[in-house]
């Protein structure tokens, strides 16, 4: 267990700011959840927490210790990378036993603690191969195994399911949710480019843009109370609706944002109306796409039941509690 | 069936693409060996090509038995030239196949590291490996030249020797200078060959490392070494075959200098020189034995992958 603080952490590579200026509180035994688009500085954040890459200013703090200029491995952490990084000439338990077979540790200590994290992985019958006889999802569970039986402090992890296909990704996914549950809330740093598994996993979540942290909070406070446009458009699925021009305006503000599940049909009484352009069916529900006039069509959710032929035209109304207004800056408006 | 008369057709296809390279082969390489392997069993000299005797194993060995009852032994077998040279060719590879080796994989090192101007090094080393090698062997016999030769002068001058050394015609540092030059000549090439094996080891490898907290020098030895290994076996063996019939560079710098004498230049001595064809030829094809029982033992030895199925 760890307490993490970044202090207006940054980070140049030359004359690029890739972070600009970061604080955060991690608290002990929290699953923490780093998500952005690609570029916007979340896996060097992790690499700057993990010692892999240098802190350009400001302070790391663990447990109130500044660990700015201590090694990697100094700083009770262990990482498991995207590319699971396993050492490709060991076998799976030389894999596991590495850190600590040069941390001079006893032998029966080591074989105990590989077995046993072998056990909880479900690996323990691939001890003998080699990575290259593995399934992707084996070497996952192998670079995860690794992780444990360091027996960190802080677990992090760098898009570690970005490899796996998406069958896989759910399962190992609830994987990760357990072994946080069950490893006595060891502090754990996560970073994905997937809101879903932010979502899913964190107990809170990080969302950074181009260096700068846009928002943090559980994920239902980002869901709900988005702190900008960005925020609002990168958390959920299907993406928020967003309403400019003459149909914000009469909303008193820039942009207008509305989720697919806060949007009724309603044909007598309707706010817009517009042509169904498109129609996707996932089961329970139907994604509506409506054609307002906006430049995207709106999505609406509707029961799985519902069908409507494309090209027939409904007026939708939305739920006046569930609006999101953003000015110019795309910042929040509240009521 | 259809299945069947795909690979039918694959397979056709790919004799198509191997033929010209085949005939090229069978018409540079295995007639001429096949040519000399058979002269070696005849009593061919260059004045008579064509109308040689097939005279069995006497160029390797032969033995008559004087009415005295003492028996002489001939051939290349009980040649001591020929052992001579067989030991300094032997001497010749492995030093300085161990050494390349070694310095290659330094030089590979540093290479493979962070620096500004890398790829002017990295174009830079390649220089003494693409001079051709009768140059740079004239070149170190001036440098080396008794009188002349500038080594001699700055080890003079310094202070480090009292009386100039002829280092390519002494006995005892002959040698040593075709060593020191066959290393200063290929050490880029192994160094390259291992570079390219260093880049193929994943960067994350080495970050994983770093989080489990390894020593620099651990780090060399139980993770770049061995990944890097069977380039640096593939590599060793390139320069092994190349060591073993090592000819231009002993003949230029240190030309008939029995303490330097290798297996090619006196099997050509023997070809060329001393006109006595089919000896040399039974010399040529016990050198081609050879390199084939080392490149087999290292291969067998080393378990080494040629294939590339192994990573």
């Amino acid at each position: 267990m760890a307490r993490i603080q970044l202090q207006n952490v940054r980070k140049s590579f030359g004359a690029v700011d890739v972070i600009k200026g970061v604080d955060l509180d991690i608290q002990k035994g929290e699953f923490m959840v780093f998500v952005g688009p690609s570029g916007c500085g979340k896996s060097t954040l992790l690499r700057m927490i993990s010692g892999l890459e240098d802190i350009t200013s400001g302070d790391l703090l663990f447990d109130s210790v500044r660990v700015n200029a201590l090694a990697p491995s100094k700083r009770g952490i262990a990482m498991v990378f995207q590319s699971y990084a396993l050492y490709p000439h060991m076998t799976v338990y030389d894999n596991m036993a590495f850190g600590m077979k040069l941390a001079k540790a006893g032998k029966d200590d080591i074989r105990t603690r590989v077995e046993k994290a072998a056990k909880m992985l479900q690996i323990d019958h691939l001890l003998d191969r080699l990575p290259k006889q593995l399934s992707g999802g084996q070497r996952q569970r192998v670079a995860i195994g690794r992780a444990i039986v360091r027996d960190p402090q802080v677990f992090l992890f760098d898009e570690p399911l970005s490899n796996l296909d998406a069958a896989l990704r759910v399962q190992t996914r609830l994987e990760i949710a357990k072994l946080h549950h069950d490893m006595n809330n060891v502090t754990m740093i996560y970073v994905t480019h997937d809101q879903v598994e932010a979502m899913t996993l964190a107990d809170r979540i990080c969302v950074l843009r181009d260096g700068i942290v846009e928002q943090v909070g559980t994920p239902e406070e980002l869901y709900a109370q988005p702190n900008s446009l960005f925020v609002a458009g990168f958390i959920g699925s299907p993406k928020m609706n967003f309403l400019t021009g003459k149909q914000a305006e009469a909303f008193q503000c820039h942009t207008l944002g509305i989720r697919a599940e806060h949007l009724v049909m309603d044909n007598t009484n309707p706010v817009w109306s517009g042509e169904v352009v498109h129609f996707e069916n996932l089961g329970s529900d139907n994604y509506l796409f409506v054609a307002i006039g906006e430049e995207m069509p709106i999505i609406v959710r509707v029961d799985g039941k519902v069908r409507l032929p494309l090209g027939s035209t409904v007026g939708v109304r939305p739920q006046a509690e569930n609006l999101h207004r953003f000015d110019v800056k795309g910042k929040p408006m509240r009521q | 069936m259809q299945q069947a008369e795909l690979q039918a057709q694959r397979i056709r296809a790919a004799m198509w693409f191997l033929l010209p390279m085949i005939a090229a082969l069978a018409f540079v390489a295995a007639y001429p060996l096949l040519r000399s392997i058979y002269f070696s069993f005849t009593d061919t000299t260059l004045t008579s090509l064509y109308t040689g005797q097939w005279v069995g194993f006497d160029n390797y060995l032969n033995w008559r038995t004087l009415p005295s009852g003492r028996t002489i032994y001939r051939g290349t077998l009980v040649d001591p030239a020929w052992w001579n040279a067989v030991w300094n060719t032997v001497r010749f590879a492995f030093v300085s196949v161990s050494i390349e080796a070694i310095l290659g994989l330094m030089v590979a090192l540093v290479l493979n590291a962070n620096f500004h101007g890398r790829g002017l090094v990295r174009a830079a080393i390649l220089i003494p490996w693409a001079i051709p090698t009768i140059v740079s062997a004239k070149m170190w016999a001036w440098m080396l030249n008794d009188q002349f030769g500038i080594v001699n002068d700055m080890l003079f001058n310094i202070g480090l020797i009292s009386e100039k050394i002829a280092w390519t015609a002494n006995v005892d540092t002959a040698m040593w200078a075709v060593l020191m030059v066959d290393i200063w000549k290929t050490t880029p090439f192994m160094a390259l060959l291992c570079l390219a094996g260093l880049q193929m080891i994943p960067r994350d490898v080495y970050e994983a490392s770093k989080i489990d907290g390894v020593h620099p020098i651990k780090v060399f030895f139980k993770i770049t070494l061995p990944l890097v290994k069977p380039a640096l076996m593939v590599a060793i063996i390139f320069r092994m075959l190349d060591a073993l019939r090592i000819f231009d560079l002993v003949y230029v710098l240190t030309p008939n200098s029995a303490a330097t004498k290798t297996m090619s230049v006196i099997s050509r001595e023997n070809l060329i020189e001393f006109d006595k064809f089919a000896y040399g030829s039974a010399q040529s094809t016990l050198l081609f034995l050879m390199i084939a029982l080392f490149v087999t033992l290292y291969i067998w030895l080393g378990k080494v992958d040629l294939s590339g199925d192994k990573q």
